[in-house]
């Protein structure tokens, strides 16, 4: 049985560092080229920090370090990543 | 409701203990309220910090139980806490904060475990324990807006003393507006109603659910193994995997 | 620093004892992973030890087994902020793996099952500063707490201290592993407060 959490558990600390809410982006695993929703990863909440994994092969699809002042996001487990934006208002 | 517009970067705000509610002897309701906070969406959550006078802390997260919506002149939101005897952050919620205390939180958390209550099609809850609290946000938020979109909660509990909100949960069933409750007892059922006891099944979700046909969005919420084997059977069951949203409770992103 | 929360004081055990600056006691033991536990059975384990020149050598778990092992009392120092100290330990000093290795190596990436890696200076293994440990509290190494075999380093910060370790590689130059690759120190000297990048 895995031991993972959802991605929608990193809202909150990818919240902190965006204005948009990452979680309900699309990205597109780096290894396996699975698109799935961020929300949807797999997430190990590990002590040092945050690592997200493909749902499909269980690569890293992105890893969250939050220091007491600044904080590290690698993103190379998404060749890139969807984000839906409200069109212009008329 | 509008949606809640963008402001930026999350941050912490201090909301104050207005009042408890104690909805079983081990898990208590907060009313909070927060100056300033923007609303919410059904399902969403916050993120709760405690700090010691040494600067140690603690954060967790809770699933906000309210619907969103403003109510009186400081905007107020409701949680839900499940006191784990082997917890570090939920015995002081449900034991030591106090009416009048402050409380750091951050939020609203979650764009993706949300119900849109514009949208129209049949809703599946399926609840895991304390994985009622964000399903219930849903269930008040249908009824502030006056929704009758068919909902269908399947809820899962050792027994009945430790399911939460049952009282209210019964009043708006009975109130015929399309919702309906079914509980999966898997310790002990109620005494003398001759229900069996066990763990969600495929039988159970073919009884209480919407048959996959009529393509429900899905919202299952509770500890991870529950999460998994309920899902499974979801699909199982011929329900899409992409109208099937999961929110497990862990650890440490869950409640503790 | 947040606000008080009044009458909060959290899960750890009162001080008094010697721990690195901004660490507290824990009674328990907490499990932190990156990912899902590598379950290897101790048939199917191998521990591998390779230098610069591409020499290699390895073990199985009977040869591995075979090897000079010792009980141990040490501190963990977990970056999180957490310790524990004063557990109980066996295992094989890792100088007992390098013997007649012949290497100008200066470094070490440790690898395990499941693809973490962590790097350390090859003089931080030896003169008994750091074990592969079988045993904790005089029982198998559970998977949870990285067993079949962890290295053991208790002198640097616990992420250091790979679990599930498969292998190990000494390098010419400092390769950053999984979590310094990503913010956190270099050398994690808890005594000097080593947490992150420029600490």
């Amino acid at each position: 049985m895995s031991d993972h959490l959802d991605g929608n558990m990193l809202a909150g600390a990818l919240g902190e560092l965006f204005a948009v809410d990452l979680t309900t982006a699309v990205g597109r695993c780096a290894s396996c080229g699975t698109s799935a929703v961020i929300a949807q990863a797999h997430v190990y909440p590990s002590g040092p920090g945050l690592v997200a994994r493909c749902p499909a092969c269980a690569e890293v699809v992105l890893r969250l370090v939050r220091g007491p002042d600044r904080a590290w996001l690698d993103l190379r487990g998404v060749t890139c990543l969807q984000l839906a934006v409200p069109p212009a208002a008329g | 409701m509008a949606r809640a517009a963008v402001l930026g970067r999350l941050s912490w705000r201090v909301a104050e203990l207005a009042a408890v509610r104690d909805e079983t002897p081990t898990a208590r309701t907060l009313v909070l309220a927060v100056p300033g906070w923007p609303g919410h969406q059904p399902g969403q959550h916050v993120d709760v910090r405690l700090t010691a006078a040494d600067g140690y802390s603690a954060q967790r997260s809770y699933s906000i139980a309210s619907a969103g919506g403003q109510q009186g002149a400081v905007p107020s939101l409701e949680l839900t806490v499940q006191r784990l005897a082997d917890g570090e952050v939920s015995p002081y919620l449900t034991q030591t904060l106090a009416v009048g205390d402050p409380l750091e939180l951050r939020g609203p958390i979650g764009g993706w475990f949300v119900w849109d209550t514009a949208a129209g099609q049949p809703v599946l809850l399926v609840a895991g324990g304390s994985g009622i609290v964000p399903l219930m946000a849903m269930i008040r938020a249908r009824a502030v807006a006056g929704g009758r979109v068919p909902f269908r909660l399947i809820y899962s509990v050792r027994d009945p003393g430790t399911a939460l909100y049952a009282a209210e949960l019964a009043e708006r069933e009975r109130a015929g507006d399309g919702l309906t409750v079914s509980y999966v007892y898997t310790r002990a059922a109620p005494a003398g109603s001759g229900l069996p006891t066990g763990r969600i099944s495929g039988s159970v979700i073919a009884a209480a659910g919407f048959p996959a046909g009529q393509a429900p969005a899905v919202f299952v919420c509770g500890p991870t193994g529950f999460v998994e084997a309920t899902a499974d059977l979801l699909v199982d069951a011929g329900h899409d995997p992409h109208a099937i949203k999961t929110e497990r409770f862990g650890p440490s992103g869950g409640q503790s | 620093m947040g606000i008080v929360s009044p009458g909060f004081s959290g899960r750890r055990r009162a001080g008094g004892e010697n721990l690195p600056p901004g660490q507290y006691l824990v009674t328990d033991f907490p499990v932190l992973s990156a990912g899902p536990t590598p379950r290897v059975s101790t048939t199917a384990w191998g521990l591998r030890l390779t230098t610069e020149t591409g020499q290699a050598r390895s073990w199985d778990w009977a040869a591995f087994r075979a090897l000079p092992a010792e009980d141990i009392t040490v501190d963990l120092h977990c970056v999180t902020k957490w310790s524990k100290l004063g557990t109980h330990w066996r295992g094989v000093p890792v100088e007992a793996l390098l013997d007649g290795v012949d290497t100008a190596a200066d470094y070490v990436l440790a690898r395990s099952y499941g693809g973490y890696t962590t790097n350390l200076p090859l003089a931080d293994l030896l003169d008994g500063q750091a074990w592969v440990a079988f045993e904790y509290d005089r029982e198998p190494l559970d998977p949870e707490h990285g067993g079949p075999a962890r290295l053991l380093v208790p002198h640097l910060y616990l992420w250091k201290s790979a679990k599930w370790l498969q292998q190990i590689e000494l390098t010419p130059t400092d390769e950053p592993g999984f979590w310094e690759s990503l913010g956190y120190h270099n050398y994690g000297d808890p005594w000097r407060e080593q947490r992150y990048w420029g600490d």
